[in-house]
């Protein structure tokens, strides 16, 4: 997995990605249509951890093999990147985690 | 990429996608949180297991302190916020989000050689770089309109800070955003634009927020949350995977209905919630001074006396003042008395989308006892008493009696059909859409001026002596 990463983008690959996109937005409109107010706050907040799967490009931002450029602020920018998605992916969960268990325990 | 890299990011999609299916409904709710949760675990394992073996431009041990740090941060965060400061703490989290996207997408442009650019091929130089640009846009603007929003949310900023033309400037920035992304395509190694760029987006994203009005937040919120998620997916082109553009356009699409679900609890359509003020206009339309007198909680504790049911709507002021459990503990007092207690949640009561579900849930209020607007409306004219706890634009009759001002039309909760009306409200100042509400000064309604907390413990007292 080293400068292997660089194969051309085909025209077909591309409109693949776009596919992946067009369709995973049509699933997003499905799956949220119909939730209970109560759920609005956790949802909202789990979507948003989710949103933090940044943190696999930050990762690979980090890990890059530069043969030129400005290496240094590259590599800072991309090490804050990796904190603040980390922060937004495991806050995100602990904290919807918190919600959701205040409306579990009553049900018991 | 490796086949065990592909196969895991498609087992993480699944996961986030069966995740939010499950976090929709009460009953599987925790379930989905925790498969999004190991979603995002195995998506990292798997990145740090296709990437172990070479050393990058930040090395093995900075990555990990990257990480360790991060996750250390974000666990004090979740276990330190109060639930009533649960929106500002998602808004911020929203915005490290989007700036992460940002960042990574800086990170890869000043990475990036001519020849590294060359080899990409045209097209593939291409979608880099307008992803890069829009990346940029999109995250930054997520970063300064969370934190704005946060600001405000938490009270620093107040008010709404508009000017004459605001929306001219924002149009303006907006453009400006668009073409130097654009032209990033062209001119990658223009460092300096891109920078502008950056600073372009930043103020787009203040300039966002602050002229929008506090009681519009939970549309802003949602909107925000889709804008952190269409980052990702542009930072998915950028290093070209896919794993991020399923997961970014989920939240984005899940974001958006939220903002459209949120507008229409309002009645406003989103184009005015984004680019009209209100609260400034309004206030000054009648420049008579009306007075109304305070009642002490003795004597709002009577008309409890012998009543069978009661319908209690919170607002943010309960927020505010942490009465949820002083609320909680009178409904219980007075269910002891016989009486029917029901409390009527208005969708947009609070700072962000179901905020009130989650005080009260906390407060281990029952969950049958809340009841949506269109459940609870029809119940108010056989309702005794209406106890209104810091709520105020949410049940301003004004959205009937005044079409066209800026409550008009927005659905709101019948109180003043209750056969009494107490309100717990520290003055009698407008809300947040900056309109008096007529329902205090009716002769069917009690103000107890003070604070919701105090206030509701003297009435609970009181309550417990008839």
């Amino acid at each position: 997995m080293i400068v292997l990463c660089l194969i051309q983008l085909t025209p077909s690959a591309l409109i693949a990605s776009i596919t992946v996109l067009v369709l995973a937005i049509f699933l997003g409109f499905e799956l949220i249509s119909k939730v209970p107010p109560t759920l609005h706050t956790p949802l909202m907040s789990g979507a948003n951890a989710i949103s933090g799967i940044t943190i696999v490009a930050a990762l690979m931002a980090s890990n890059a093999q530069l043969s030129g450029g400005n290496k240094t602020v590259a590599g800072i920018l991309a090490c804050m990147a990796l904190a603040l998605a980390t922060i937004n992916c495991v806050g995100g969960f602990m904290v919807t985690g918190r919600m959701l268990e205040m409306f579990k325990r009553k049900e018991g | 990429m490796e086949w065990f890299q592909a196969l895991g990011y498609l087992l993480s999609a699944v996961l986030f996608i069966v995740g939010l299916k499950y976090l929709g409904s009460p009953r599987t709710a925790v379930r989905g949180n925790q498969l999004g949760a190991l979603g995002m675990l195995l998506a990292v394992v798997v990145t740090v297991a296709a990437e172990w073996g070479g050393e990058g431009i930040i090395g093995w041990s900075l990555i990990g302190i990257g990480l360790g740090s991060g996750a250390l941060i974000g666990i004090v965060m979740a276990k330190k916020v109060e639930m009533t400061g649960m929106p500002e703490m998602v808004a911020l989290l929203n915005g490290f989000g989007g700036a992460a996207s940002a960042l990574v997408a800086l990170s890869e442009l000043l990475g990036s050689t001519p020849e590294s650019l060359a080899d990409r091929g045209a097209l593939g130089a291409a979608v880099f770089l307008g992803a890069i640009g829009a990346s940029t846009l999109i995250g930054w603007v997520t970063l300064t309109g969370s934190v704005g929003a946060m600001l405000k949310l938490n009270g620093t900023l107040r008010g709404t800070l508009s000017f004459p033309g605001v929306n001219l400037v924002k149009a303006a920035l907006l453009a400006v955003g668009l073409y130097l992304a654009y032209s990033l395509i062209g001119d990658p190694t223009n460092i300096p634009m891109t920078y502008g760029l950056v600073g372009v987006s930043c103020l787009l994203g203040v300039l966002f927020v602050l002229p929008i009005g506090g009681a519009d937040m939970p549309v802003v919120m949602s909107f925000l949350n889709s804008l952190s998620g269409l980052a990702a997916a542009a930072a998915g082109f950028v290093v070209g995977n896919d794993v991020l553009i399923i997961s970014g356009a989920l939240v984005g699409a899940a974001g958006l209905i939220l903002t459209g679900i949120m507008c229409k609890a309002m009645n406003r359509a989103f184009v005015d919630v984004m680019f009209k003020t209100y609260g400034v206009s309004a206030g000054s339309d009648s420049g008579e001074k009306r007075t109304v007198r305070g009642y002490e909680a003795e004597e709002a504790a009577l008309t409890f006396d012998g009543v069978r049911s009661v319908i209690i709507i919170p607002g943010y002021g309960m927020a505010v003042s942490q009465a949820q459990h002083v609320v909680r503990e009178l409904a219980e007092e007075l269910e002891r008395r016989g009486v029917d207690v029901k409390y009527a949640i208005h969708p947009v009561a609070g700072r962000m989308p179901g905020h009130m579900n989650v005080l009260l849930a906390e407060a281990n209020v029952p969950y049958d006892q809340l009841y949506e607007l269109d459940g609870i409306n029809s119940q108010f004219s056989d309702c005794d008493v209406c106890l209104v706890v810091g709520a105020n634009d949410t049940v301003n009759p004004a959205a009937h009696t005044d079409p066209t001002g800026p409550l008009g039309g927005m659905p709101v909760l019948d109180a003043e059909k209750a056969r009494t009306v107490i309100i717990v409200k520290r003055s009698l100042s407008p809300g947040y859409a900056g309109v008096d509400n007529e329902l205090f000064y009716r002769p069917s309604t009690m103000m107890l001026f003070g604070d919701g907390k105090a206030k509701l413990a003297e009435l609970l007292t009181e309550v417990k002596a008839l």
